[in-house]
């Protein structure tokens, strides 16, 4: 029998939950009023793809030391779910907690040794209180908050002030739910003090930091990077995306006085309309964007072969998730790398960018619009469900009121009456990047022909083969320009010089700082490069040259991010250990750092044996 | 071939239009299309119209999917942007660029491949989104440029250039177009200059989607008997229910009709429709009565032109969307962009 765990401010609740119960506001009151009292906490919700009935958990993560990524392990399970009971029992650290509802008998054999089992006759409580079964539902899960804020030692005028909060605007709910609250933390004052080691510490390690969703963020990056349409098909998990743009442009962007929205917003009939509406607004001058799915960008597919191919600016979202086919669509994965960055038919090659959390994702959704009215081309922001449909808690959103947007090489009417040579398709200046004009723009100058087809530097149709061939390559020479403009790669070095290195990006990041660290206290050191953006730039080839191994972590079967790299980089596949998570749950900072020790331990460099 | 250059040379004695524009300055390249095809007449009758309303050509943009329709937006309106996009799918292309500025004139040419098949959908949701558009399918029942299948608006027993038989039953755009409920709706021949070009110029001037279905025979593929998208065809079974007169307020009326058989209709921007009925009973007011008028006639082997349905009341998309009416590709930082200040306040509501 091992002790149970005894921890301050460091430890995992997870909720095992029927999706539709109500559930899920009970737990975020929960989640939130950590972070009121000053601690960092990390939430993930594991969702069904389903409305009502299945099983369905809502993780949170307190941690004082900050660290915002999964941690893995459970050390407080509170099983609300019979469907899953064995599962979550089974899943619960050695030394852990089990609460649960005691108002029927549960046979012995249904718990499991080494877990500290506590029992509360909830059902009976909340029967006793209440007659409708609605209301039954619902403050169960507001009881049990209750029960956890005295079993935690916590403070319960957090969640007094957060539930006045909540229902400011439908007051009549607030004293129910307050009692509601009250009937749960003074049962387990009385019957279940002492029981649980686990306890929350007010703390001031919270911060300024907010408490927000990928999705959220994004949404209102587009504001403020100025997009004006959007075109979007529902899809899990992008859709709040775009629902968020809509929420923002309700707020920021209708005109005070003339009562008109700055915005169009298009439901399309499916994807493929979606992205030509983002086609032909990027094409007539408007910042235009979709957010979508791996399914999606499988429609899209022809879309941007075009506008790849014709230059067209476009900004697309694509919230990752579990693939292939309809795959896991409520649960997370980094699989569309390869899709996104080699869309469409032809040697097509696009930019993608790599947000690590809601804070950057809304940097990157505001740029996008930046570089792709720069670059004439599509730009993908690969995020994933983890980031988009999660609250993280991250650095507070910032914005830099002296920078303009970046409209790109737009050649106007002035421009055109002086007689500034105008050829689509005509590098003037060495980068690469055309100029071009908006339709309307002059009476007699400047127009042009948009096609798929081959044509020749001043837009001509032209099926020559040499002229296509200068085409081709002057779209690669534009990449090389856009290695220049996207974020960098970010590189951190360990305390000891070492010949390992480790690759990672996106999602990934907030678990491996986590894991990172726990490797350093074990004795193993590893330099650190997350990626940003693809096309790769110089660093990313040094960096790899730099380290004999270099560890690659990926939430994908096939380590995309690892062929992407051997294959642009012509790098010896050999320097490469992928670590590769996809069972569609966020990567863990446990895993990581299990993994990577393992294969420290197994591993000796060349470099060692040479000496 | 697109190897000539078009001399630039000007006739003297050429019309000018209200702009000192003439005929000659609405033109595009010289076609790619076979001699005798009924998609150049339709070209030369969107010049005409053009010239007629005196569009500054810069302000139209003309968008198409793919194939021999699609390539015509090359050979008219040379000063005007173009954009050949994606097999079926220019309705949201078109969408999407008239989001972006709502002051030009969008012109959508499409065929019966690209909208009654591959690109049905965006032919129907475009529509019942309101785009403030002319459509024009170019409709000659085959795929031409992969020479001779039959394409979806193929009327059933229809005979092919090899013999094949049709068994497929057909899609009619303009019942289709009908219910999606475009407001306006006509149906042209590209033999038929007179009815097409004021219906041209009336669907330009509508302020929402105007569908324009245009039998154009395919002189390579589809122009043999058995066909019922041939020139003769056409001609034999063509029953007009309307002429229209497309009346600028200022000009002088130089058309006379029979009493009571003429109907006016004042569009948007104060120019006039004058309608000879052909058929007293027709009233292309009557969504309903239109669509069963049509497919009665249908039943009996006739094609029914003319202006087929118009709704006076239309509305357009930015009128639903509540849209800003300075374009939106013309609105900067200072319009859009909420500031630093205020995402302080926003930051706040996620503590």
């Amino acid at each position: 029998m091992s002790n149970p765990i005894i921890a301050e401010n460091d430890f995992v609740v997870k909720f095992a939950n029927v999706n539709g119960s109500g559930s899920a506001s009970a737990n975020e009151l929960f989640a939130k009023s950590v972070l009121r009292m000053g601690v960092p906490i990390a939430s993930r919700n594991i969702f069904p793809s389903n409305i009502q009935g299945l099983p369905t958990w809502y993780e949170v993560r307190i941690s004082g030391g900050g660290w915002v990524g999964r941690r893995g392990g459970v050390d407080l399970m509170v099983a609300m779910n019979p469907e899953t009971w064995a599962k979550d029992v089974a899943s619960i650290d050695l030394g852990g907690y089990l609460f649960y509802d005691s108002s029927r008998p549960i046979p012995a054999s249904e718990f499991c040794d080494g877990v500290t089992a506590i029992g509360m006759p909830l059902t009976e409580i909340c029967n006793a209180a209440y007659k409708d079964p609605r209301q039954r539902q619902l403050f169960k899960n507001i009881i049990y908050v209750g029960a956890l804020t005295s079993l935690l030692d916590m403070d319960i005028t957090e969640l007094e002030k957060l539930i006045s909060e909540q229902f400011s605007k439908k007051a009549k709910l607030i004293p129910p739910n307050q009692k509601a609250l009250h009937m749960g933390y003074d049962y387990a004052q009385e019957h279940l003090s002492g029981i649980c080691g686990l306890s929350v510490k007010r703390s001031d390690a919270v911060g300024d930091r907010i408490f927000i969703s990928g999705n959220d963020a994004a949404g209102l990056g587009c504001v403020y990077g100025g997009a004006t349409v959007a075109a979007w098909y529902p899809i899990t998990p992008s859709t709040s995306l775009a629902e968020a743009f809509g929420v923002h442009c309700k707020k920021h962007r209708v005109d005070a006085e003339a009562k008109k929205n700055k915005f169009a917003i298009i439901q399309a009939e499916d994807e493929i309309a979606a992205i030509g509406v983002v086609i032909g607004a990027g094409w007539n001058g408007a910042r235009a964007f979709t957010a979508t799915s791996g399914p999606g960008i499988s429609l899209m597919q022809e879309f941007l072969g075009l506008a790849y191919f014709a230059e067209i600016p476009a900004v697309i979202f694509n919230v990752q998730r579990g693939g292939p086919s309809t795959g896991m669509p409520t649960r997370t994965q980094q699989s569309d790398i390869l899709i996104s960055a080699y869309a469409s038919h032809g040697d097509t090659k696009h930019i993608l960018l790599f947000p690590e959390d809601p804070r950057e994702l809304f940097e990157f959704s505001a740029i996008s619009f930046d570089l792709a009215e720069r670059l004439q081309t599509p730009i993908f922001i690969l995020e994933d469900l983890d980031i988009g449909m999660n609250d993280w808690l991250c650095e507070p959103l910032s914005w830099n009121d002296s920078q303009s947007y970046d409209r790109g090489k737009l050649m106007s009417h002035e421009d055109l009456e002086e007689g500034k040579l105008f050829g689509r398709y005509l590098d003037v200046d060495g980068d690469a990047i055309p100029y071009r004009t908006l339709p309307g723009t002059h009476p007699t100058k400047g127009a042009y022909f948009t096609r798929g087809t081959s044509r020749d530097r001043y837009a001509k149709y032209s099926e020559d083969g040499s002229v296509y061939g200068d085409n081709m390559q002057r779209l690669l020479r534009k990449l090389e320009t856009a290695k220049k403009l996207l974020p960098a790669p970010i590189r951190k070095d360990a305390k000891h010089s070492t010949r390992h290195g480790a690759i990672y990006f996106g999602s990934t990041t907030s678990a491996m700082d986590e894991a990172l660290d726990s490797l350093e206290k074990q004795g193993h050191y590893l330099n650190t490069l997350r990626l940003r953006a693809f096309p790769f730039s110089d660093e990313v080839v040094e960096f790899i040259n730099a380290h004999d191994q270099v560890f690659i972590v990926e939430q994908n079967r096939d380590a995309q991010m690892r062929s992407l790299l051997v294959n642009e980089c012509s790098i010896d596949p050999a320097r490469f250990i992928s670590i590769l998570h996809y069972d569609g749950t966020p990567i863990t900072a446990r895993f990581l750092s299990s993994a990577i020790a393992e294969l420290l331990a197994g591993h000796t460099p060349m470099t060692e044996i040479a000496k | 071939m697109t190897y000539i250059t078009k001399p630039k040379m000007r006739h003297p004695s050429l019309k000018t239009n209200k702009l000192g524009f003439t005929h000659r300055d609405y033109e595009g390249s010289i076609s790619t299309l076979c001699a005798g095809c009924g998609h150049d007449s339709i070209s030369s009758a969107i010049i005409q119209a053009c010239f007629e309303l005196d569009i500054k050509p810069h302000r139209v943009a003309k968008l198409s999917g793919i194939g021999c329709s699609s390539k015509t937006p090359d050979y008219f309106l040379g000063q005007s942007h173009g954009f050949n996009s994606v097999h079926g799918r220019m309705p949201s292309v078109l969408t999407g660029a008239n989001l972006a500025n709502r002051d030009l004139i969008y012109m959508g040419v499409s065929g019966d491949g690209d909208s009654a098949s591959i690109g049905f959908g965006q032919f129907v949701h475009c529509i019942r989104r309101d785009v403030n558009m002319v459509y024009i399918t170019e409709n000659n029942g085959v795929y031409g440029l992969t020479k001779g299948q039959f394409s979806a608006t193929a009327d059933k027993g229809s005979k092919s250039k090899v013999g094949g038989l049709n068994s497929d039953s057909p899609i009619d755009l303009v019942g289709i177009a009908l219910l999606a409920g475009a407001s306006f709706v006509a149906r042209s021949f590209s033999g038929d200059k007179d009815q097409l070009v004021p219906l041209i110029m009336a669907a330009i001037s509508h302020p929402g989607p105007a569908f324009l279905d245009i039998i154009s025979p395919c002189v390579a593929f589809n122009n043999h008997a058995g066909s019922t998208k041939a020139y003769d065809f056409v001609r034999a079974h063509n029953e007009a229910v309307n002429r229209l007169d497309f009346v600028d307020t200022k000009a002088e009326i130089t058309v006379n009709y029979a009493p009571g058989s003429v109907s006016e209709v004042m569009l948007h921007d104060g120019s006039q429709l004058r309608l000879a009925k052909l058929h007293a009973d027709y009233n292309p007011n009557d969504r309903i009565g239109s669509l069963t008028y049509m497919l009665k006639r249908a039943e009996e082997g006739e094609l029914v032109t003319g202006l087929i349905y118009l709704d006076p009341n239309a509305s357009d998309m930015h009128a639903n969307l509540n849209t800003a009416g300075s374009p939106l590709n013309a609105l900067g930082k200072k319009e859009l962009c909420p500031g630093a200040k205020a995402l302080d306040a926003i930051n706040a509501n996620y503590r």
